[in-house]
């Protein structure tokens, strides 16, 4: 296969004077998904917000493309796509206002195309209601229509399925199949029982890595 | 729904700096229009702040004409240090925030387009209400212009240096005091300049250097304060 997108060699990372994981290294390659488990406090989210480049407080090497990512923010940042705990959307706009802001600053998309991928979550007849007015799992289901007109190949998705009913879980599961059949790379932390076919595991808690 | 093949994308390949800045400052504005008694609040206060004055201390018009400029402007300043808590708050508890952190443009420049939203909602109105106010406290005409002129450039200041602030104590649960106690020291030479000059005018001395001053204030904020902010939200995001 492939140069691997993201690399991390010796990754560490300590938080409130407790060695949260050392001596992690993996792969992340194109057309895989991995997923980072661990129990309630072992360092999966702090592990995504630090592959993200949220967190600072790590040592260790990463790379991107096969170069320090240091070096490459904007490459970096073009290239990924992260959506974690907090869905990033306002409260006080609408779906439609929200995902075209959020779009904003990546790249253009048309409305026609926003309003689909909205439409393609459930969320169809929902565009113009103020965001509050949803529930978790629609305003949850807002920030994962991105996920249908996404062009980065690399997503970071942070408990995903979170307030997800059992339909959308499993449109989500496809999509994630999809994406890496594609050539895509996920990284995805979740306590839901997600099987893929080749998905590589990151078993926190325990330190180690290995490949399924 | 897909866009095969999936590849990685040159940088050029996205959104200009000019476009993300713009969707940033629209996307305040049309929140803040969505919540329009956040953005009376700091209005209120400056108005009250000013109509309390001469109820308090005395509405001799010797008195009024004499400190007039300085209660505006302290009230002012203290209105604008009210709304500065909003600035990032609740973008960093909606994870909007991280969004715009994650975003491939430049931060400092995406943080620029935040603090002139927050000035022209907050700032802006202020400098409007001005004259108002200005007449209400006995000044004189020529004092009410160059007040306002004064106002016009020290706002923008004090939403700059406010943003290193906000953005530094973003992390914290209860931020205001530290928040005052961070930025106040770096707001006293603007209120300083800003009374002086209106003070200058008052006694009929050249008021150029003042404004002079007051200016090199503005540009030194609008070219530090964002690459300060910018670096302070990273290490508040990193907290978090």
């Amino acid at each position: 296969m492939s140069e691997p997108l993201l690399q991390a060699v010796n990754l560490q990372c300590e938080r409130d004077e407790r060695i949260l994981f050392r001596d992690l290294s993996f792969s992340v390659l194109p057309g895989t998904v991995t997923r980072v488990e661990g129990p309630n406090g072992s360092g999966k989210t702090t592990l995504l917000r630090i592959l993200a480049g949220l967190n600072d407080a790590w040592s260790g090497d990463l790379y991107w493309c096969g170069e320090p990512r240091a070096g490459q923010r904007e490459s970096f940042l073009r290239n990924m796509l992260y959506l974690g705990h907090r869905p990033g959307i306002k409260p006080l706009l609408t779906p439609m206002e929200n995902l075209r802001a959020l779009m904003a600053g990546r790249r253009p998309v048309s409305d026609e195309v926003l309003s689909r991928a909205l439409e393609g979550t459930g969320l169809a007849g929902y565009q113009k209601v103020p965001c509050r007015n949803l529930s978790a799992g629609q305003q949850r289901r807002v920030a994962l229509a991105r996920l249908l007109i996404a062009d980065e190949p690399l997503w970071l998705l942070d408990e995903v399925f979170t307030a997800i009913d059992a339909d959308g879980v499993r449109a989500i599961e496809a999509l994630l199949q999809q994406r890496a059949e594609e050539g895509g790379a996920v990284v995805v932390t979740t306590h839901h029982d997600l099987k893929l076919p080749g998905m590589q595991r990151i078993v926190l808690g325990g330190g180690q890595s290995d490949e399924q | 729904m897909s866009n095969n093949p999936v590849r990685v994308h040159a940088v050029a390949e996205g959104v200009g700096v000019a476009g993300a800045m713009k969707a940033v400052f629209m996307r305040d504005m049309k929140v803040a229009f969505r919540q329009r008694q956040d953005l009376l609040n700091p209005l209120l206060f400056f108005v009250m702040v000013v109509t309390l004055f001469p109820l308090g201390v005395s509405p001799e018009v010797s008195f009024l004409r004499e400190a007039g400029a300085g209660i505006l402007w302290v009230a002012a300043l203290l209105s604008v240090l009210l709304s500065l808590d909003h600035l990032f708050r609740h973008d960093f508890d909606d994870g909007t925030l991280e969004q715009l952190v994650l975003q491939p443009q430049p931060l400092f420049l995406l943080v620029l387009a935040k603090t002139l939203a927050h000035w022209m909602l907050t700032g802006l109105p202020l400098v409007i209400l001005t004259p108002v106010l200005g007449i209400m406290v006995h000044l004189p005409g020529n004092s009410i212009g160059i007040l306002c002129l004064t106002l016009l450039i020290g706002t923008p200041v004090l939403s700059l240096i406010g943003s290193i602030g906000a953005a530094l104590t973003l992390g914290l649960r209860s931020a205001g005091v530290l928040l005052s106690l961070l930025i106040i020291p770096l707001y006293i030479p603007v209120l300083i300049f800003g009374t002086g000059t209106v003070a200058a005018v008052s006694e009929g001395a050249p008021v150029g250097a003042y404004l002079a001053l007051m200016g090199a204030f503005l540009v030194l904020a609008l070219t530090l304060a964002p690459f300060a902010s910018a670096s302070a939200l990273k290490i508040s995001m990193s907290n978090s």
